[in-house]
């Protein structure tokens, strides 16, 4: 993992690369190192951390996305960078609201983040501008809601005593 | 020598020049394909053929694209995958998988249980390799805990993925083999799977799905015959192995299937995001057991196979070949199994030794507030990963200080791999294509989630 | 149904019921004799019964796997050491139209039940179910959203297995107990033991 200068040094250069406020945070917790960004500048900070640093994050491990309850802005997505030639893994973090979920798509950079993008989609509903095919992937395509948010209720059925064994078998939300 | 049969004359490297070869000519003036030798005229269909099949008659052409549905239903697919192919004859020209019909929601049921009880349930995603998702999720909330695991624990931890991986290999071998044909290969397959299941079964009591894997450690030591057992099986399976081998390296329609078949460059997969021994055919040794060790992988000496071509046989060989290097490992672990606890000292993580909560008030408080309430963790978040059978395996956790989880996702391997079923799948035939989604070892439960 | 052999086994036995069989072609036989020779070596039962034995002992499982189950499933069918096809159970069929047996093996999610209930429909009858492990019976563990809580919410379902996943055995217990119920004495289980019979509930 890049260590606490080498985290620094990255986000200087994306501040210079790219742009003054492009970098909101940088947090280095349990030895991961984890870059928070705004939302507008993405496209051109992982293109820089692909192309043009000093040593390229060129992998994309994962993309997923995660859903910050009770704090503001409550969407975030976090694309897990990783550099094979030195084993060190990244973490760029973006935050949306629910209102204004757009995000830019960066299927162009690493072509791997078609499904997972479409899965954040489905799940968080963000929506990635500029993807080539958004569909929901695991749900009913016509299906409503976004399960994963957290005001979204767990669901199923309640479990049966002899205290409620009258009641119908549908939760209520 | 003239053919005693026919009356031709038979050359020395099997070619045959026919004596009735100038009465026989077709009507309209193609060459004769009886000239040409018959390996080479069963290879290829020359466009004259094409063109009047038979002598005489007039085919018309017409090429219509035609969409199925490969459907969740499917023998050969492995689970409940679906794909929309858009076939020109026998041709894939386009090919659309469609997922989610066995989501099952785990990654949002995890948010509503304590961590200790997310354990069975991230056990079930990629249902082959469950120890590799216990680890995973395991490794990632000792992360957070800053927590050491007692290094007995670790070796046993080693032992026990790598004998699940092999299970996993031996699994994938009997059925892709299956989905090609032969169906003889399942049964010794799963012959050697059966023992690999009573090894977990002596240790932790349940073939599948065990919850042996805890936060700190594992939750019990290996009983007092498990090391004979392992060592026993590690004798006889060599031989097995080369069993296998013998039965398919030198059969020539697995060969024909196999050599050639579905070459995807590496750099195609790299951008896709596909790892495991997918990524290890290409030629890139990319393995995450040497590259970032975790769990004293570094304290053992092993290979890590890579093809040189790309296609099906070299993923094939690649996967044989890591279940030797797995049993190598774990004899290593077996020499060296350190004494010792086999789960953390910590006891607001891990649970007391039974014989204590007779004697000690503090150990029963400790029982009590682990199994109602569970522990808590600190705010943060974490990604790490493991290299399953399939490649890949990362999980992320997000704790917000309670003693639910926030947020636990799972990186799973076929989910990235199954991107790459489009570039082997595109232009091939569908006899390929089922080859491919059987050397793609795709595992719907991880995919779906 | 009952099958009773006479005679102890005894080494001039078999030599003996020959000689007698050659007797019977060639008429040498008479009158009582015959009659208890005849009646010793007949089986009577009704049409009903030997359909279902025959049915019972030769049912086409549907190959059909959906998720962790579907590992011990195959495991039990075409496993070396528990082999469902000692049962009769040999013939997995790939179509639904050959196969009378479904086992639903996994959980079963939103998505996947239409198909399910498709699936089931294209089969021919007679057909029996066999509902595996926890996740088809109700939701198992996975009490969301995402499950529908139980295959018998959309099919009739014949014998329900628990497990996560179940065992091999448990497996070939419930073939066995289907068994039982196509040839016409379903075991009832505790309701047999307490005297409970007919207070099922039909949904």
């Amino acid at each position: 993992m890049p260590d606490a200068t080498g985290l620094e040094l990255i986000a200087r250069e994306v501040r210079e690369r790219v742009a003054d406020d492009a970098v909101v945070g940088a947090t280095l917790a349990h030895g991961q190192a984890m870059l928070e960004v705004r939302p507008e500048t993405i496209v051109n900070v992982l293109s820089y951390l692909k192309h043009d640093a000093a040593e390229p994050f060129d992998f994309l491990a994962s993309l997923h996305g995660c859903d910050y309850l009770p704090e503001e802005p409550r969407l975030g997505v976090h694309y897990q960078l990783l550099n094979r030639v030195r084993v060190e893994r990244l973490g760029v973090k973006v935050r949306t609201t629910v209102e204004e979920p757009e995000i830019p798509s960066v299927v162009d950079l690493y072509l791997g983040a078609n499904f997972q993008k479409r899965k954040v989609f489905d799940f968080f509903g963000v929506i990635f501008t500029g993807h080539p095919d958004l569909r929901r992937t695991h749900m009913p395509e016509d299906y409503e809601g976004h399960p994963q948010r957290r005001d979204f209720p767990i669901g199923g059925e309640p479990v049966l005593f002899t205290f409620n064994e009258h009641e119908g078998p549908y939760r209520d939300a | 020598m003239p053919d005693p049969v026919t009356g031709d004359e038979v050359t020395g490297d099997g070619s045959q020049v026919t004596g009735l070869g100038a009465t026989r000519a077709d009507s309209n003036g193609a060459p004769n394909p009886l000239d040409t030798p018959y390996r080479q005229r069963e290879e290829s269909i020359s466009l004259s053929r094409m063109e009047a099949p038979i002598s005489g008659t007039q085919v018309e052409q017409e090429s219509e694209l035609f969409t199925i549905n490969m459907g969740p239903h499917h023998p050969a697919t492995h689970g409940v995958l679906r794909l929309l192919l858009t076939l020109d004859g026998e041709m894939v020209r386009e090919m659309l998988p469609i997922i989610g019909y066995v989501h099952t929601g785990i990654e949002k049921s995890c948010e509503d249980q304590s961590y200790w009880k997310v354990i069975p349930f991230v056990e079930r995603m990629d249902y082959l390799s469950y120890y590799f998702n216990a680890m995973a999720y395991c490794t990632a909330v000792e992360t957070l805990l800053e927590e050491e695991v007692p290094p007995r624990a670790q070796y046993l931890r080693v032992i026990h993925m790598e004998l699940n991986r092999i299970a996993s290999h031996l699994f994938w071998l009997g059925t892709s083999i299956l989905d090609l044909g032969a169906m003889s290969m399942i049964f010794y397959a799963l012959r050697e799977r059966e023992i690999i299941l009573d090894l977990f079964e002596m240790s932790s009591g349940q073939r599948l799905h065990p919850r042996y894997f805890q936060v700190g450690g594992v939750m019990e030591d290996i009983p007092p015959g498990f090391e004979g057992k392992v060592r026993e099986f590690l004798t006889i399976m060599p031989e097995r192995l080369d069993q296998y081998e013998a039965l398919l390296d030198r059969n020539e329609i697995f060969l024909q299937r196999m050599k050639g078949v579905a070459v995807v460059s590496r750099e195609d997969l790299l951008g896709l995001g596909v790892t495991g021994p997918l990524l290890r055919a290409t030629g890139d040794p990319w393995d995450l057991r040497k590259a970032a060790p975790y769990s004293s992988y570094d304290h053992f000496d092993f290979k890590i196979p890579v093809g040189t071509v790309g296609d099906h046989y070299d993923r094939y060989r690649v996967r044989m070949a890591e279940m030797r290097e797995s049993l190598h490992i774990i004899e290593q672990a077996l020499d060296g199994l350190p004494e010792g606890p086999w789960i953390t000292d910590n006891r607001k993580i891990a649970l007391p030794p039974r014989h204590e909560l007779a004697t000690s008030m503090e150990a029963t408080i400790h029982h009590f507030k682990l199994v109602t309430e569970g522990f808590r963790v600190a705010p943060g978040e974490v990604y790490s990963a493991i290299e399953s059978p399939r490649g890949e395996l990362g999980c992320y956790v997000l704790a917000d200080g309670s003693s639910k989880p926030a947020r636990v996702h799972i990186r799973d391997p076929s989910f990235s791999n199954l991107q790459s079923l489009k570039l082997m799948g595109e232009g091939s035939l569908i006899a390929d294509l089922i080859a491919s989604i059987a050397m793609l070892d795709p595992i719907l439960g991880g995919i779906d989630r | 149904m009952e099958i009773t052999r006479s005679g102890n086994g005894a080494p001039g036995d078999f030599r003996a019921s020959q000689l007698r069989a050659r007797q019977m072609l060639r008429g040498d036989i008479e009158d009582t004799e015959l009659e208890e020779y005849v009646q010793s070596r007949l089986l009577v039962t009704t049409f009903e019964k030997a359909q279902s034995w025959a049915r019972s002992n030769a049912l086409f499982p549907l190959g059909f796997g959906l998720a962790c189950c579907a590992i011990e499933m195959i495991t039990t069918l075409a496993g070396p050491r528990s082999d469902l096809s000692r049962f009769g159970a040999e013939v997995t069929r790939a179509s639904p139209r050959q196969a009378d047996l479904l086992i639903l093996s996994g959980r079963i999610s939103v998505k996947m039940a239409p198909v399910i209930r498709r699936i089931y429909d294209q089969m021919l009858e007679p057909k029996w179910v066999i509902s595996m492990g926890a996740c088809a019976s109700s939701a198992g563990m996975f009490n969301n959203y995402a499950l529908v809580a139980g295959a018998d919410k959309f099919l009739p379902v014949d014998v329900f297995v628990p497990g996560c996943p179940p065992r091999p055995e448990a497996l070939n217990y419930a073939v066995i107990k289907l068994q039982d119920k196509i040839q016409g004495h379903p075991d009832m289980g505790w309701r047999q033991r307490y005297g409970a019979e007919g207070t099922e509930e039909v949904a």
